[in-house]
């Protein structure tokens, strides 16, 4: 057997990282994307399309991220996509992200006086014009720092991606415990890896919050 | 082939899955109470204690707040017996879980007891109040009216969170979905009937919190 030294799980922990850091990019990116048409689609969609918005959020708000995981990476294979866990856990994160984000970003527009939508309306701006010049420059600001503050919460939730067995922090710190025999020292390693990523995300979401008030 | 679904032999499982729901509510609402005391105790300390014990619970709860549970749980339930600390899966489970809880409810709490007017303090020390008196009739009541229900969210998240602690054979309802599917090879049909079940049990406990919160815990 191979003698571990710290460098040594070091360095493979920061190797299996680089994946926790693509899985967040991809889900927040993706995410983004998809929360966005959801977000254009609610607005100028009926109220029907509206509940059904909704209760796209409200699913993947009420149930756990594991669950989701588990139901894609089982179903697309059910459905005969020849899927892998990279893909399912792609998959998951990017619709959960996209309903949180959709929901965060919903809360920014509200928070626009309807004054606005009415004023752009009578200077005959379309939806689409009335979204994109008026609406959408002052919910940015308002939506920058829960989104950034979203971004933890995805990091987070990358880590369930090594239930389905894919490859990335928390899973290489299992694998790498039950070979090391030191599960302690591994795991500190990992929480510490999660903690050096997401606080300064933390970190910098308060500030933009600070610089808004 | 085509897509044939059979919640059937899902469905006949129900004493399973019954098991694991109150499992998960039972897991719940255990470190509902202990996380949510922890969690006073350490607002409590975070506003009003000496420095280093701010100090102390502010990288609590930073640590906390910035990892995955996930990982809290694996340090607790593969790490400590490194020390010599064995915990069943059911004890780690619920440690896990109140250490987490108690790290947001910390923050949570904290924002609605500095909303406290400096007025009303003042009053009731000028009534002979003791500190502690103070603290547990004059602030805290209306800290929780305030932040009810940002902290009825947050136990509902624990909970969904919960059913990562399947994976250190905790019986709860994740845990009894992947035996059912293990069981009968139907794994798409009973992680859609689990999830389900969440989902159920998140809006229950949700309104179920929000009921109780005015008439047991602050008062009207």
């Amino acid at each position: 057997m191979p003698d571990f030294t710290l460098w040594d799980i070091f360095r493979n922990l920061l190797m299996a990282a680089r994946w926790t850091v693509a899985l967040s990019l991809v889900a927040f990116i993706g995410g983004s994307v998809v929360g966005l048409a959801l977000l254009v689609l609610r607005l100028s969609g009926g109220p029907l399309v509206g509940r059904l918005v909704g209760a796209y959020v409200q699913l993947f708000q009420g149930t756990p991220l594991l669950m989701q995981l588990f139901l894609l990476y089982f179903g697309m294979a059910m459905l005969g996509v020849n899927t892998s866990a990279w893909i399912a856990a792609c998959v998951a994160l990017t619709l959960y992200a996209s309903a949180y984000l959709t929901e965060i970003w919903r809360g920014c527009v509200a928070a626009i006086p309807r004054g606005q939508w009415e004023a752009s309306a009578s200077l005959a701006l379309s939806f689409g014009q009335q979204f994109r010049h008026i609406i959408l420059p002052q919910a940015l600001r308002l939506a920058v720092a829960p989104t950034v503050g979203f971004l933890v919460q995805v990091v987070k939730g990358t880590a369930l991606a090594s239930v389905i067995g894919f490859v990335e922090l928390t899973k290489a710190g299992g694998m790498i415990a039950n070979v090391t025999y030191e599960p302690m020292l591994v795991y500190s390693c990992v929480a510490l890896m999660y903690f050096a990523l997401c606080f300064p995300i933390s970190l910098y979401a308060r500030v933009l919050e600070r610089k808004l008030q | 082939m085509p897509l044939q679904l059979d919640f059937w032999s899902i469905v006949v499982q129900w004493p399973l899955l019954l098991r694991g729901a109150v499992w998960t509510v039972g897991l719940t609402t255990i470190a509902t109470l202990l996380g949510g005391t922890l969690g006073i105790l350490c607002a409590w300390s975070r506003v009003h204690g000496p420095r280093p014990l701010r100090w102390l619970v502010g990288a609590y709860v930073e640590l906390i707040r910035n990892t995955p549970f996930i990982v809290q749980l694996f340090f607790i339930f593969f790490g400590l017996p490194e020390l010599g600390i064995r915990l069943s899966p059911a004890v780690a489970s619920i440690l896990a879980m109140t250490i987490n809880l108690g790290a947001y409810a910390t923050e949570i709490l904290r924002a609605g007891i500095e909303a406290t007017p400096r007025g009303q303090i003042e009053a009731a020390e000028s009534l002979a109040l003791s500190k502690a008196q103070v603290f547990t009739h004059v602030v805290l009541p209306p800290a929780l009216k305030k932040v009810w229900p940002a902290l009825v969210s947050q136990i509902v998240i624990v909970m969904l969170g919960s059913a990562v602690c399947g994976q250190i054979s905790t019986e709860e309802l994740s845990y009894a979905t992947n035996l059912i599917q293990s069981r009968n090879f139907r794994a798409f049909e009973s992680y859609i009937v689990g999830t389900l079940l969440y989902l159920g049990l998140a809006i229950l406990v949700r309104s179920l919190l929000a009921w109780a919160g005015p008439r047991f815990v602050f008062g009207r």
